[in-house]
């Protein structure tokens, strides 16, 4: 809402040195956002002053006819200005900005040499001024309106305070003068003068025009006069083109700009119809759903049964609170005219300006309510200014179809603000607040509140609590701690989220968020067999790209893009993780039942709602490229392999608190790693993820380094970390033997640790693989893997008889399993 | 004196001469003091101290004197060696220190050589930050809770007052699935539904998360943002309760200057609502107002959706978005930072990108 200090000041009785900054402060406390407020002097630095054109001389051979003036403008000598504008003769009386003078826009004015000649300062026009959208020609003043060489901003109309304010969605009556006026009124302390009050005319017996109101919800009044005969060549008078400039309305006809006037000073939207076009009598009505009708922007709309329409006997005119139709609205040259002023459901407006994407400043109003008290008073005072400019007689009768239901009252116990604000506020502090906003309020302990007829907002007590919040200050609210609440503390799930964060960022990996919207294409990118489930994704109906329409059902797709960004931009080795969300739809896709929101949903409602949201797991990603060791001063570096995403899901599953006894890794193929690199990472027995080196073609569909490696687990799929049984340290020396076994190579290393560990017994206290060696002794296809074995008793020093038995056993598994040979042996 | 009625060889008896001793010690003094080092000093030792040393050959002489004088020669050999002992232990001892600090230079590296053979690495200033304000409000007895972000059209919006024809339901603000009743969540208040349907209050929580708006990635807009917002419901909470807690927070986040200055707005889940802007002094462009975000006391359509009694029960909710938190905290001049996943940016917060 845009608008100026001294429209408001018509009807508030501002302080007169009120600054730009009272103005904010008084405006943002009332709950409007300021968007700007600029003193209009100085939006022209410099010096802009009334001049008297001495001389002119024609000159000729330029592409336009252009003059060359003398101007006395209260200097020593007269001013030599190149002008190219022809609509003023010597002795009149002009505006001219000096050089070192800047119009709006940046545009600083100098000395110059133009056409031949030199040009200190400019005559201006209205347009260069911002004053209006007149470029026509410069401004002329009347004669004798202020000596040259006096500020000129005072002389135009340049002496104004340009306001623009956002008005919350539920404050209807902020959208105009009127409202705004009454809120600073309130505000200040100050005297308001409504600018609706005012001597009415009346509805008459007999009507200016037949008009039938059918849907009465939709269109609960319909007001209307009459004015024949105007001037069609009349113009708005200039204090009202500049009014409407500064509310960011363009001047269009003295009927048209009379209807704007008002509904940004009233709040009543209003149009104006060609009598002469309109055929017969008029039927307001709900539009029958594929009617047409061709709005004023020329656009065909195609109606729907909610929308409401105007009609004459040729059919839909005007899609009624939204925009005019084409063949009913004044148009140039029309004499008689029809001023209209309804009352239309907001409901209504908001899904037909929806509907049709037409959001004009009529419809933003009615969205948000608007007085259905106004429609006589705004005809009115139409109806004053059109005759005062235009002439025209003056239908005496008058129309007014009203079936507005009265605002109805509100119970308020008296202490509800103090007990929901935190301020004692009285019972009379309450009664007083709100008379201020225009309620009428009774009673004492209950209080019988009928709100306005501006304040359709106010619908019930908690409505009227904000009031008192709001005028009584937000500001002197105090500022006290509630009663602590009884946390539990984070949850086991949130504990992990950030133990695998801190974990996995102290092993090298640096978190990336990125969003989770894919394309199609990224399941194949990554090598997903037709039958995988990753395949089956939520798709955005309104994506913001059509690439990338669907949400992801694994984090490597956005990951593995991210990695590429990071390679783009010059890094070799990168480590990267995330943890997130992956999106697992349902196969069914029904609806969710409907739930109200008069009572919580039962249980079963509840159920069934949620049934169909899909699974959202929270997973954990990494990948890795180049080095994770870097070479330096101290050597060569190391390369990130498949076994460092495998140590990376083994430090993610130990900082969620798995105990490493549970955890099992095993080769696997699972799409997008590399068959033969990949691991899949059990839990307990059950696949929690999978860890290795990406499968060669996923690299080159995502253009990525040669044994680029991932890793990804689902976090929700682990067990809640157990309470874990204290060990009991024995004091008593280990007894530390190796072994070396030969085994075929294509028996998991994991599993003869196992084998080893299950054959030793309780006496050992850990097992580490040291050496993995193969050659032609060693034998084709086999290999030697050495592990040294650490036994300890908790109770005595162990023989050396004991623990070769031990180490015995424990080689009699892998052998009987696996059928290793202790080499050496 | 003169001894030469004695019957033996006055030259036998010439080393228990007392000047003799007295030079003897003295020689082995300044031999030991110009050894240079540890081995040059063990080189003297025979010597001075060894069998054929002047002390060790006069001890022998004692043998050969009267009775009368063998205790006086005595004690002077003993003197003698022991002196002579001394210097020779003072002398190791000196030298043992000189060797001792020598090692240490000679031992002296470059500590500024780097030694960077493992890379940290660090986790996003967002996920910190959230947890930091979660932290924060766990600390005053708070809850933290999440919910989808896929989530139902009804949790996000009717639940909340979001009638249907609110114009924030339109596609041109939230995002549609192909699956009916669901959307993108816009804000984390469905969670709080949830929490509120799953229980009855006191309810103290905050929920911290990712949330979704169809805006077009830019310096200071994105589709995909952080928010953290708190709930409280219980008997007797007042708009000072909430002003209370938003100052406490802010103190606690910004420093004990800050505080919170509110502006009267429209939200449709509370009643009354504010926005609220925090008094920052260590803005980078200088102190100043910062809005953070917006507040107001749950509308009572908003409780009676989630089965809590506003005739019993009233309570307060806030909410402010994380990213632009950490962009005014730390001057972040551009959203994209935050997106794009640049690993330069996320290291430069490894410690989490404030004062602990």
């Amino acid at each position: 809402m845009k608008t100026s200090l001294s429209w408001l000041r018509e009807f508030v009785e501002l302080p007169a040195e009120i600054t730009a900054s009272e103005l904010d402060t008084a405006l943002t406390n009332l709950g409007m956002e300021v968007e700007g407020i600029v003193d209009q002097a100085g939006t022209i630095l410099g010096d802009l002053v009334v001049g008297r054109v001495l001389t002119i001389e024609e000159l000729t051979g330029f592409k336009k006819p252009i003059r060359f003036t003398t101007v006395d403008v209260g200097r020593d000598a007269p001013q030599e200005i190149v002008c190219g504008a022809r609509n003023f003769a010597e002795g009149d009386l002009v505006v001219v900005i000096l050089p070192g003078g800047e119009l709006p826009g940046g545009f600083k004015i100098g000395a110059r040499k133009t056409y031949g000649r030199n040009s200190h300062g400019m005559i201006c026009s209205a347009a260069e001024l911002g004053l209006s959208g007149d470029h026509s020609g410069i401004i002329v003043l009347p004669a004798g309106t202020a000596a040259p060489g006096v500020d000129a901003r005072p002389v135009v109309g340049l002496d104004d305070v340009l306001i623009e304010v956002e008005i919350t969605p539920d404050r209807g009556y902020e959208m105009s003068v009127r409202g705004i006026a009454r809120e600073l009124a309130t505000y200040f302390g100050v005297p308001f003068t409504d600018p609706a009050s005012r001597s009415v005319a009346g509805a008459t017996a007999e009507v200016p025009w037949p008009v039938t109101v059918e849907d009465t919800v939709g269109c609960d009044r319909f007001a209307a006069r009459v004015v024949r005969g105007i001037d069609p060549a009349a113009q708005s008078p200039e204090w009202m083109q500049r009014r409407l400039i500064a509310a960011g309305i363009r001047a269009i006809s003295l009927p048209v700009d009379i209807t704007n006037y008002l509904m940004l000073e009233f709040g009543q939207p209003m149009h104006v119809f060609d009598l002469q076009r309109l055929r017969g009598g008029l039927t307001v009505r709900r539009a029958r759903a594929g009617e047409k009708l061709t709005t004023l922007d020329g656009v065909v709309r195609v109606l729907d049964a909610e929308d409401m329409v105007i009609c004459d006997e040729t059919g839909p005119i005007s899609l009624a609170a939204v925009m005019g139709g084409e063949t009913s609205e004044w148009q140039e040259g029309t004499v008689d005219v029809l001023l209209e002023a309804a009352h239309w459901d907001s409901v209504m407006v908001g899904r037909t300006a929806r509907r049709h994407k037409l959001f004009s400043e009529a419809a933003k109003r009615w969205e948000r309510g608007v007085d259905p008290s106004l429609p006589l008073a705004a005809l009115q005072k139409a109806v004053d200014i059109l005759v005062e400019h235009a002439g025209g007689v003056v239908d005496e009768h008058v129309l007014d179809i009203d079936h507005v239901v009265a605002p109805v009252a509100l119970t308020l116990p008296a202490d509800a603000p103090a007990r929901l604000i935190g301020l004692p506020y009285s019972s009379s502090d309450v009664a007083s607040l709100l008379r201020k906003v225009g309620c009428e309020v009774t009673g004492d302990q209950v209080l019988s509140v009928v709100p306005p007829t501006w304040r359709p907002d106010l619908v019930a007590p908690i409505d009227l609590v904000e009031e008192v919040a709001r005028l009584g200050g937000y500001n002197e609210i105090p500022s006290v701690l509630p009663p602590a609440g009884s946390s539990n503390g984070l949850t086991p799930a949130q504990k992990r989220r950030r133990s695998v964060g801190r974990s996995l960022a102290e092993n090298g990996y640096v978190e990336v968020l990125s969003y989770p919207f894919v394309s199609p294409g990224t399941a194949d990118a990554l090598g997903l067999p037709p039958a995988d489930p990753r395949r089956s994704a939520v798709r955005l109906t309104n994506p913001l790209s059509e690439e990338e329409p669907l949400l992801r059902t694994t984090l490597l797709g956005p990951l593995l893009g991210i990695l590429k960004r990071n390679l783009g931009r010059g890094r070799r080795d990168v480590a990267l993780f995330e943890a997130g969300t992956v999106f697992l739809p349902h196969l069914t896709s029904t609806a969710p039942p409907e739930l109200g929101v008069d009572r919580r949903p039962d249980n079963a409602e509840w159920s069934a709602a949620n049934a169909i949201v899909p699974e959202q797991p929270w997973h954990l990603a990494v990948v890795l490229t180049g080095d994770i060791e870097p070479a330096g001063w101290w050597g060569p570096g190391r390369a990130a392999t498949w076994a460092d995403a495998i140590e990376a899901a083994r430090v993610t599953l130990s900082a969620a608190g798995v105990p490493d006894g549970l955890v099992t890794v095993r080769a696997a193929e699972h799409a997008p790693w590399h068959p033969g690199r990949c691991a899949e990472i059990l839990v307990d027995g059950t696949v929690v993820g999978h860890a290795g080196e990406l499968h060669p073609a996923v690299l080159a569909a995502f253009e990525l380094p040669k044994r680029t490696s991932a890793a990804e687990i689902d976090l929700d799929a682990l067990p809640d970390a157990p309470v874990v049984d204290a060990p009991k340290i024995s004091t008593f020396p280990p007894a530390l033997i190796d072994v070396a076994l030969v085994l075929d190579r294509t028996v998991p290393a994991a599993e003869v640790q196992a084998a080893l560990a299950e054959g030793a017994g309780a006496l050992l206290e850990s097992v580490a693989l040291f050496d993995v060696y193969e050659s032609e002794q060693v034998g084709e296809g086999k290999r030697s893997l050495a592990y040294k074995l650490t036994f300890r008793a908790p109770d005595r020093t162990l023989t050396s008889e004991e623990t070769i038995a031990a180490r015995d056993a424990a080689v009699a598994v892998t052998a009987s399993r696996f059928g290793a040979v202790l080499r050496g042996a | 004196m003169s001894y030469r009625n004695d019957p033996y060889d006055p030259k036998q008896a010439v080393l228990l001469d007392p000047s003799a001793l007295e030079a003897a010690v003295a020689d082995a003094e300044k031999a030991f003091a110009a050894a240079a080092d540890l081995d040059a000093l063990q080189v003297l030792k025979p010597a001075h101290l060894g069998d054929r040393s002047p002390v060790s050959l006069a001890r022998r002489e004692i043998g050969s004197l009267p009775p009368a004088a063998k205790s006086d020669a005595g004690k002077r050999v003993n003197i003698a060696r022991q002196a002579v002992q001394a210097a020779y232990d003072a002398r190791q001892a000196e030298l043992e220190v000189e060797r001792a600090a020598r090692v240490l230079v000679e031992e002296r590296v470059d500590v500024t050589l780097p030694w960077s053979r493992r890379p940290r690495g660090a986790r996003h200033p967002l996920t910190t930050l959230m947890e930091h304000m979660g932290d924060i409000f766990v600390g005053m007895g708070y809850d933290i809770v999440d919910g989808p972000q896929l989530e139902l059209e009804w949790a996000n919006f009717d639940a909340l007052n979001i009638g249907p024809d609110n114009p924030v339901r339109g596609a041109s603000d939230t995002f549609f699935v192909d699956l009916p009743g669901l959307v993108m969540r816009t804000h984390t208040s469905p969670g709080q539904v949830r929490t509120m349907l799953d229980r009855q209050p006191p309810i103290y929580v905050v929920s911290p998360g990712r949330v979704y708006r169809t805006d077009e990635l830019d310096a200071t807009h994105s589709p995909v943002f952080h928010q953290i917002e708190g709930l409280v419901i219980d008997e007797g909470i007042t708009m000072a309760h909430l002003r209370g807690t938003l100052d406490h927070f802010a103190k606690a986040m910004l420093g004990p200057e800050a505080k919170t200055r509110w502006r009267p707005h429209y939200f449709p889940f509370t009643e009354p609502s504010a926005e609220f802007d925090v008094w920052f002094p260590q803005h980078r462009d200088g102190a100043r107002w910062v809005e953070w975000g917006g507040c107001g006391m749950v509308n009572p359509r908003v409780l009676t959706a989630c089965g809590i009694d506003p005739a019993v029960y009233s309570g307060f909710a806030f909410g402010m978005g994380v990213e632009r938190t950490l962009m005014f905290r730390n001057g972040v001049s551009d959203m994209r930072d935050m997106v794009e996943g640049d690993v330069r940016f996320t290291t430069n917060f490894a410690n989490g990108g404030m004062k602990r």
